[in-house]
């Protein structure tokens, strides 16, 4: 578009503010982090490391480290299963009831968190009688969970065409020899990137996890949580922090090689589907699939 | 019996299975959604319909058990007592303020991301917009904890000019709010403006339009569904959160205070869920009239 010069200048100016909104935040905390002195103050008197070497030496953030990745795995697992079995049947048939499933799928991430963990919490505790553990935790993450990996599969499913699956089938495949060389190659990157999603969504999840997990257990988030107002592990919590910012780089990376995998399958829509974050993308879909 | 004639008859009753299936639709949609509608109709939309039911349940105020009987009490409290009234009104203007904050520091962006950058600044800022959303949102959350403190970085940048920084409170809420959601404002705005043909934008500039007229008359009225699907967001995930007001704030919000009741009084915090679900559905209901499913 054609914009006169000062229209650009302000524009930039614009975007760059906004950046910087986005950024400083975080680059704050990570100087934060190297602040020699146990009490918060900016600027920091002085920079260390040892805080860096005190959050490795944690015996409770390792263990809520672990309980993370355990929780997020599990979810992740449960929600790729169920995901792509309502992909499969919605995305390949037409039939009565089937937007009242889709919205059924999408009902968990698109209310507040805080219903889905006061409702689940009220269910085990109250209805089933369970006591809150990891188990619960799982439960509660992989019911978010489903619909990330659902969206990204049945959004490759409508992109590629069904008669691939048909040839399949007309050259004398079974149903399970087109899903295992028809079907499946070709959503392979779509269940990844969903997978990808459904982890870092799990991995993240505070809400509904502090409603459901059980008296003694911790995930990173509880942690950070939890020793947000102990005065002497905040420093420590700044550099967990720290650690977490350079992790994100990892689904980053992953979800670009991803889309960069899909070649120009899904044109520019592989960006859309995969290297955005969990939420957005699952409730932008979400949306979309009203 | 060698084992390749185990892998044949393995293979046959698996050809069985699958030639069983094959031609029968209802039999296959059947086995693939069994187990998922298990899960979220029974389990989740069980636990939803259990919730529903518990917010007309009450709480003996003397053994603290839960009476299960029939009782519109919680939500008389709700209504009559100010307080609640106060707290919803707080958390739903706060969700509207945060909003609007992020659909004006949103859209110059996506606008700059969509229309104006080349093709490797629009790659490098679509990066730069989506790198923040996979951090940790409690890292964030304590990032503006750290910095809205008294000897944080806001006062520290203040003092020369004579002024104090907001400090814990409502001004703090609405900043972190802002500040979380902000990318899931600016992505659906950018891809409402990319769907907007460079065409249109030719022809009403070869009409003579100027470029405000331009932005005014076609970019603004194109793009204003997806602003308003990128207000579902904002709206939405500042309505039920608890976290961020609890660490930047005393003030009580919907979910504190679902929150605060959940341990003594379950029934009434189920009462206090039912709010954000009503307020998100009527927000819903606007969103729809005012076209943001139509494309997004």
């Amino acid at each position: 578009m054609r914009l006169s010069k000062r229209a650009r200048v302000l524009l930039r100016v614009a975007v760059g503010l906004g950046l910087a909104f986005i950024y400083v935040p975080l680059l704050v905390i990570a100087i934060q982090a190297f602040n020699s002195s146990k009490i918060l103050k900016w600027p920091p008197p002085g920079f260390t490391f040892s805080w860096f070497e005190k959050a490795f030496e944690s015996e409770s953030a390792r263990e809520a480290l672990i309980t993370s990745v355990e929780a997020g795995l599990v979810a992740t697992a449960i929600a790729i299963l169920l995901g792509t079995l309502i992909a499969l049947a919605l995305g390949r048939n037409r039939f009565f009831g089937r937007e009242a499933i889709n919205f059924l799928v999408v009902i968990p991430i698109a209310l507040p968190g805080i219903v889905t963990g006061v409702a689940l919490s009220n269910t085990f505790t109250q209805v089933l009688g369970v006591s809150l553990s990891l188990m619960t935790v799982i439960i509660g993450h992989a019911t978010f969970c489903i619909v990330v990996v659902y969206n990204n599969v049945v959004a490759r499913l409508r992109r590629t065409s069904v008669s691939f699956e048909e040839a399949s089938s007309d050259l004398g495949a079974d149903t399970w020899q087109t899903f295992r060389f028809v079907t499946f190659p070709s959503m392979r990157t779509a269940l990844a990137a969903g997978a990808l999603l459904a982890f870092a969504l799990s991995f993240d999840e505070i809400i509904v996890t502090t409603f459901t997990i059980g008296a003694g257990e911790e995930t990173l988030p509880i942690w950070i949580f939890r020793n947000l107002f102990r005065p002497n592990q905040l420093p420590i919590v700044d550099a967990v922090a720290v650690i977490l910012i350079l992790l994100s780089i990892i689904p980053v990376y992953i979800a670009h090689r991803l889309s960069s995998d899909e070649g120009g399958v899904g044109g520019r829509g592989g960006a859309g589907t995969t290297t955005a974050p969990p939420a957005a993308i699952a409730e932008a879909e979400a949306t979309a699939a009203h | 019996m060698s084992s390749e004639a185990v892998a044949v008859k393995r293979r046959s009753a698996g050809r069985r299975l699958a030639g069983f299936f094959h031609g029968r639709r209802k039999l296959q949609l059947g086995a693939l959604l069994s187990a998922p509608m298990a899960w979220l109709v029974i389990l989740y939309l069980g636990s939803l319909a259990v919730l529903l039911i518990t917010a007309f349940w009450t709480v003996d105020p003397l053994s603290g058990s839960v009476i299960k009987e029939f009782s519109l009490e919680n939500f008389e409290e709700l209504v009559n007592v100010p307080v609640y009234r106060e707290i919803v009104w707080r958390t739903v203007r706060t969700a509207i303020l945060v909003t609007l904050t992020d659909a004006i520091i949103a859209f110059p962006i996506a606008f700059y991301m969509a229309k104006v950058a080349s093709r490797r600044g629009k790659a490098i800022l679509v990066v730069a917009v989506l790198m923040p959303l996979w951090s940790s949102y409690l890292v964030k959350v304590l990032a503006w904890r750290e910095m809205i403190a008294e000897h944080g970085i806001i006062n520290w940048a203040l003092e020369p000019l004579g002024l104090h920084g907001p400090g814990e409170g409502l001004v703090a809420v609405w900043l972190v709010f802002s500040y979380l959601w902000l990318p899931y404002m600016i992505l659906p705005i950018f891809a409402g403006l990319e769907r907007i043909p460079n065409s249109l934008i030719s022809a009403s500039e070869d009409l003579g339009a100027s470029p405000f007229t331009t932005f005014r008359r076609v970019i603004l009225p194109l793009a204003f569904p997806a602003v308003v699907a990128g207000s579902i967001f904002t709206f939405s995930l500042t309505l039920g959160d608890y976290i961020a007001p609890a660490l930047v704030s005393n003030d009580q919000f919907i979910g504190t205070s679902i929150r605060a009741s959940i341990t003594n009084n379950q029934p009434f915090a189920a009462a206090f869920a039912l709010v954000p679900i009503v307020v998100v559905i009527a927000y819903l209901g606007v969103a729809r009239r005012l076209g943001a499913f139509e494309h997004v």
